[in-house]
C-alpha cells in the first residue's frame, strides 16, 4: 500500500526531516508511527498526502508513484485518502453533517447518495443524535470523532492519522483507537502517528520508530521492537 | 477508480453529469448572493463603488452622444452666407436671388438687404447711438442660401460654393459650418477622453473587486485548506469567488444604469427649457436599451475576471499544513 524506497526530506534552510528512509507498509495493516517531535513523523505523513515533495527518493501510494502526480492532479489523489489531524480541522460554522459531507461535495456526489454515506459515516462514530449541532458544542472527544467521520465517508483504502489522540484523555484514546481498529478489520489500512506510546503498546500491532529522520526501530504486529535503540 | 464512474460506482450519462454540473453551478449562485446577503453593509458598498466607477463612463458618454445628436440637427440647417460687392444694388440682388432660386441644388435664397442688415445690427449689438453717426450703410446686401437636402447628401455643396464664388457680384462667401467642424473636433477629443478614462476605470473596478475578493478569500484561509486537504480541487475552491465577484459586477452595472438614468432625469427638464428658449425641441437622450446591456456586461465581466485574478493569485498560496 505504501513503499519508501531511500527516501529523504530537506526543507529549505534546515536540517534534514527523512533521511534515507526505506519503509513498507502492506495493504490490510495498521501501522504506529512514533518518535519523537522533530523525528520526522509528521513530513512523512505530509510526503504521503502531497503535502510535500520528498527531496530524493520515492513515495509509491496505492501503486502509484507520487512523484508523477501533478499538481493538478494533486486533488483527485487526495480524495482517496482518509486523514485525520490533532486539531481536527473541522469548520467551526457547518453543522457535523456539513463537515462529514464536505469530501462528497468535492467529489460532485448527489444529494440523496451523500446524506446516506454522511449518516452513515456519523452513525459509524457514534453521533447520530448530533448531526445538527455544530462543532463547538460538541466535547474535544467528539469533535475528533467527527474527523475520523469525514476521514471516512469516502470509504478510502488508506487512512493516516497525526497525533489523532494527542488532545485527548486515555479514556477517550482508547475510544478513538477502538475505532481505527475497527475500519481496519473491514480493510482499511491504516498509519497512525502518535507519542502515546503506553496506548500504542495495548494495541499490539505494527510499531515504527523514527528518530532524526531515520528508521530507529519496526515491530512485527504485537511482537518486540527490532532495530538498533 | 475510472473516471467514467461517479463516486456512487455507477456510471452516469453525459446528460447527467451536465445536469449535476448546472446543479453545482446554480449552488454557487446561490450560495454567493446568501453570502452577500449575510454581509448587506459590505457588499452594498462594494457594489456602490464599481456602480459609480462605471456610470462615469457610462454619463460621459451619453454627454458626448447628446452632443453630437445636437450638433446633427445644426448639420442639416448647413447655410451660406454670400455677401455681394459694395456698390450691386438691392433690385440686382434680388434677381441675382431669383436666378439662384431656379438652380439645381439650392434650396431657398433668403435677401437680406443693406438696411435690413444695419437695423438688426442696430438693435441685437447695443451700438445703436454709435451707428447713428454713420452717413451712409456701410454694409453690403446679402443672400442667405441654404442648399437642398439632395445636394447635401450627395456631397455636392462645396462645389455649389464654388461655383456661387465665381459669380461676378459675389464678393465673399461665407459656410456658417466652420464652427460646427471644430465643434465636432472638440467632441471626437472628449470622445478619446472618455475611452481612456473608461479604460482606467475598468482598472480600478478590476481592482475593487479583486481587492475585496483577496480579503474574503484571506477570511476564509482556513476553510479553504481544509477543503484543500479532503481533495477540493482549486475551480472547486474558486467557483464560489468567481460568483461572488459577478455578482458584485452586475449589482454595480445595475446601480450603474440607475444613476445614469436618474441623472438624466434630473437634466430633463432644464434641458428642455433651454431648447425652448432657443426654439429647438431637443429632447436629451437617454441610455438605449443595448447601450444598458453593454453597461451590465460590462460589469459582470469585469467582477468576474477581478475575482477570477484574485483567485487564482492568492489560492495558488494556500497550501495545506498539519
Amino acid at each position: 500500500m505504501i513503499r519508501l524506497e531511500c527516501v529523504s526530506k530537506r526543507y529549505p534552510g534546515g536540517s534534514e526531516a527523512l533521511s534515507e528512509l526505506n519503509l513498507t507498509i502492506e495493504k490490510g495493516e495498521m501501522v504506529f508511527l512514533t518518535g519523537h517531535s522533530g523525528a520526522g513523523k509528521s513530513t512523512l505523513l505530509k510526503l504521503l498526502a502531497l503535502i510535500e515533495r520528498p527531496t530524493r527518493g520515492q513515495v509509491i501510494v496505492n501503486g502509484q508513484n507520487t512523484a508523477k502526480v501533478s499538481r493538478r492532479r494533486i486533488p483527485a489523489y487526495r480524495r482517496k485518502i482518509g486523514m485525520a489531524f490533532q486539531d481536527h480541522k473541522l469548520l467551526l460554522d457547518r453543522t457535523v453533517f456539513d463537515n462529514v459531507a464536505l469530501p462528497l461535495v468535492i467529489a460532485g456526489m448527489g444529494r440523496r447518495e451523500t446524506a446516506r454515506r454522511v449518516r452513515a459515516a456519523i452513525d459509524q462514530v457514534g453521533l447520530l443524535s448530533k448531526e445538527k449541532l455544530l462543532p463547538m458544542a460538541l466535547s474535544t472527544g467528539e469533535q475528533q470523532r467527527v474527523g475520523i467521520a469525514r476521514a471516512v465517508v469516502t470509504k478510502p483504502d488508506l487512512l493516516i492519522a497525526d497525533e489523532p489522540t494527542g488532545n485527548l484523555d486515555p479514556d477517550l484514546s482508547l475510544e478513538i483507537m477502538n475505532l481505527f481498529y475497527r475500519f481496519n478489520e473491514v480493510g482499511v489500512t491504516l498509519l497512525i502517528a502518535s507519542h502515546d506510546i503506553e496506548l500504542i503498546r495495548r494495541m499490539g500491532r505494527r510499531r515504527i520508530v523514527l528518530h532524526e529522520g531515520r528508521l530507529q526501530a519496526d515491530s512485527e504486529a504485537g511482537g518486540q521492537l527490532h532495530g538498533t535503540i | 477508480m475510472a473516471r467514467s464512474k461517479n463516486p456512487r460506482g455507477g456510471k452516469i450519462g453525459i446528460p447527467g453529469r451536465m445536469l449535476g454540473y448546472l446543479l453545482r453551478h446554480l449552488q454557487n449562485l446561490l450560495g454567493a448572493l446568501g453570502g452577500l446577503w449575510r454581509q448587506p453593509l459590505a457588499s452594498l458598498m462594494t457594489v456602490s463603488v464599481i456602480g459609480i466607477a462605471l456610470s462615469m463612463p457610462a454619463g460621459l458618454h451619453l454627454m458626448v452622444e447628446n452632443g453630437r445628436a445636437l450638433s446633427g440637427g445644426w448639420e442639416s440647417t448647413l447655410e451660406w452666407s454670400v455677401y455681394l460687392r459694395p456698390g450691386v444694388s438691392e433690385s440686382r440682388a434680388q434677381t441675382l436671388a431669383n436666378e439662384l432660386q431656379r438652380r439645381p441644388g439650392i434650396e431657398k435664397v433668403t435677401v437680406i438687404t443693406a438696411d435690413q442688415a444695419l437695423e438688426e445690427f442696430r438693435i441685437g449689438s447695443g451700438f445703436g447711438e454709435a451707428l447713428e453717426l454713420l452717413t451712409d450703410n456701410p454694409l453690403p446686401n446679402v443672400l442667405v442660401v441654404q442648399p437642398s437636402a439632395d445636394a447635401e447628401s450627395a456631397g455636392q455643396t462645396t462645389q455649389l460654393a464654388d461655383e456661387l464664388k465665381k459669380l461676378g457680384d459675389v464678393d465673399l462667401v461665407q459656410l456658417d459650418t466652420a464652427w460646427v467642424n471644430r465643434f465636432h473636433a472638440i467632441l471626437d477629443t472628449v470622445r478619446r477622453a472618455v475611452a481612456l478614462a473608461s479604460a482606467v476605470l475598468a482598472l480600478g473596478v478590476l481592482l475593487i473587486v479583486g481587492n475585496t475578493i483577496r480579503l474574503d478569500i484571506l477570511n476564509r484561509r482556513q476553510e479553504i485548506e481544509v477543503a484543500k486537504l479532503v481533495g477540493a480541487s482549486d475551480a472547486f475552491i474558486r467557483r464560489p469567488f468567481l460568483y461572488h465577484g459577478l455578482l458584485y459586477g452586475i449589482g454595480g452595472g445595475i446601480l450603474a444604469i440607475a444613476l445614469v438614468q436618474l441623472i438624466g432625469f434630473l437634466l430633463k427638464e432644464p434641458v428642455s427649457r433651454v431648447a425652448g428658449l432657443y426654439g429647438s425641441d431637443y429632447r436629451l437622450l437617454s441610455l438605449a436599451l443595448d447601450e444598458a446591456g453593454l453597461l451590465l456586461l460590462a460589469g459582470a465581466a469585469l467582477g468576474w475576471l477581478g475575482s477570477w485574478i484574485a483567485a487564482s493569485r492568492h489560492l495558488r498560496d494556500m497550501d495545506p499544513e498539519f
